[in-house]
């Protein structure tokens, strides 16, 4: 069963930030109500139009965030027909495209709205407490494990023990996607930044340094499906979803099977059957970068290189601006923006660059680009890959 | 002082922190599979077993991956850092996360030897790990 072709992304909206905040002290309900506004503009279409509904986020708990696709119809107007609350971490709206694709195939919905919104930053609320010590948490808050970061940093510390991956090769990765965020903008973060640079910034977890953290900041985000009959009266030209796969390995980092690889190898794998295209036909990549130790498990879990390459893969620059492997190309949650689940933006990324509209930072003649999502502590994951005519 | 996060035991774990009361790393083995299980569960995840039978670890297993922390997982940590937050691999197979305590925290590293401790914490014990000379 394939969802191939089944339906494109005919909307993207999301909303500007001043030094990583929404502006005007607006709420998660209001930024979310105004980047699907801007989706469903982009897409020439109207909120009546929407008939299926797919939100996920970390707003409003404990509370009516429990329930936030039925909250946001709520305060949007908009009484569904089909209706998704996945939540699986940041990688949620990854899987809420594949969802949204299957729904318009079976004629359960024609259009779908995805959509997610973080103040996180302006509530000051991140912090790197771990969850509360009940069911499965029980056997890991007590040992203060800073989360997620501590998880993370010990993947990487497993990777550099069994391959000798090395410190200055995941600085690569922040270096080269500030190139990126300075071709943006929007981005955040924008100063000149350099290996040393990341190599000295003060370290948080072992060997995870400041500076191969993502952000901290607000955000939202809204994306909008139709299905392949309406996409032919949409304002812009279809990105079509060519294939899509989700999976996780675990929720708590001491069950992961293998700290060096994510269940990318399984989402991934999936979707390039299913759009039936292979490594060297994806033009441009955007890959989860909650830090930097995620975007090299990744590219080597989806294939791009051999287990424990992934060091050299991303040595001399080569994601950069100009390199010949295209990646994160708006910033990334380097440097960009990182709301705390970022999975949204990597697709209105995508979209952006497939349509070209990426000005400065386009990368010229993009046909098919993959999207990494990640959540949790490298616990799920899904793969989207996308195409235009 | 904001006291540390200790555990909420239920129906699953009540027997695994008298364990560790009594200094007693207690894990799961499957009586139909043989596997070992870490957390504690009602049924075997291999299997789907519930012949799920309580065993006493050797406590003893090496670092699988470990993290220094520089920065506190929480206020309660906050006159701790730098800790220690590691995988163990017990010599039985299972994973557990756990603290690295009495090491100088530069000198831990992936699969050095280790050996279980039991740490009072408020009303609990909580198993921690120390180096093992061998």
């Amino acid at each position: 069963m394939s969802i191939k072709r089944a339906a494109a992304i005919v909307g993207v909206g999301d909303v500007e930030l001043e030094k990583g905040k929404v502006k005007h002290g607006h709420s998660v309900l209001q930024i979310q109500a105004i980047a699907a506004k801007r989706a469903l503009e982009d897409a020439g279409l109207s909120k009546d139009d929407v008939d299926g509904i797919f939100v996920a986020g970390l707003w409003g708990l404990p509370g009516i965030g429990s329930f936030p696709s039925v909250v946001v119809s709520e305060y949007l107007g908009i009484q569904p027909k089909y209706t998704d609350s996945t939540q699986i971490g940041g990688s949620a709206f990854e899987a809420h495209v594949g969802h949204a694709a299957a729904a318009i195939q079976s004629g359960l919905c024609e259009v779908a709205l995805i959509l997610y919104g973080s103040t996180q930053r302006s509530e000051k609320s991140r912090t790197l407490a771990g969850r509360p010590p009940v069911l499965t948490a029980q056997y890991e808050t007590p040992y203060g494990l800073p989360s997620p970061a501590g998880a993370y940093a010990m993947a990487a510390h497993r990777h550099m023990h069994q391959y000798g991956t090395r410190p200055e090769q995941l600085a690569e990765i922040a270096v080269a996607t500030r190139k990126w965020a300075q071709l943006n903008p929007h981005a955040t973060m924008r100063d000149h930044l350099t290996i040393e640079d990341v190599l000295t910034s003060p370290m948080i977890c072992d060997p995870l340094h400041l500076l191969d953290c993502c952000l901290v900041t607000d955000g939202a985000g809204a994306i909008v499906l139709v299905s392949a009959e309406r996409a032919k009266d949409c304002r812009k030209k279809p990105v079509w979803v060519l294939g899509q796969g989700e999976s996780h390995s675990h929720w708590s980092i001491q069950a992961m099977p293998d700290l060096t690889v994510t269940s990318a190898a399984v989402s991934g794998k999936r979707a390039f059957e299913m759009a039936g295209v292979t490594h060297d036909e994806i033009d441009v990549v955007q890959i989860y970068d909650s830090f930097t130790i995620t975007v090299l498990l990744t590219l080597e879990s989806l294939g791009f290189c051999k287990s424990g390459e992934g060091g050299d893969f991303v040595s001399n620059q080569r994601t950069a601006p100009g390199g010949d492997f295209p990646l994160n190309t708006n910033g990334g949650g380097l440097s960009y923006a990182h709301p705390g689940m970022y999975g949204i933006f990597l697709l209105i990324e995508a979209v952006r660059q497939l349509r070209e509209e990426a000005g400065e930072r386009q990368v010229k003649n993009s046909k098919i680009s993959l999207v990494a999502g990640t959540g949790g502590t490298l616990s799920s994951t899904s793969v989207v890959i996308l195409g235009r005519d | 002082m904001i006291e540390k996060p200790l555990p909420i035991p239920d129906g699953d774990s009540d027997v695994f922190w008298q364990g560790c009361k009594e200094h007693k790393l207690l894990i799961q083995k499957c009586e139909d599979c043989s596997s070992y299980i870490f957390y504690p569960r009602v049924l075997c995840p291999n299997c789907f077993s519930e012949k799920v039978e309580w065993v006493q670890s050797s406590g003893v297993g090496k670092v699988y991956s470990f993290t220094i922390a520089r920065r506190p997982g929480g206020p309660a940590f906050k006159d701790e850092v730098p800790y220690v937050v590691a995988l163990i691999e017990l010599e039985e197979g299972v994973r557990m996360l756990s603290n690295i305590i009495d090491v100088d925290v530069d000198k831990v590293d992936c699969d050095m030897p280790v050996e279980v401790v039991f740490q009072v914490e408020g009303d609990f014990t909580l198993p921690k790990f120390k180096p093992r000379a061998i």
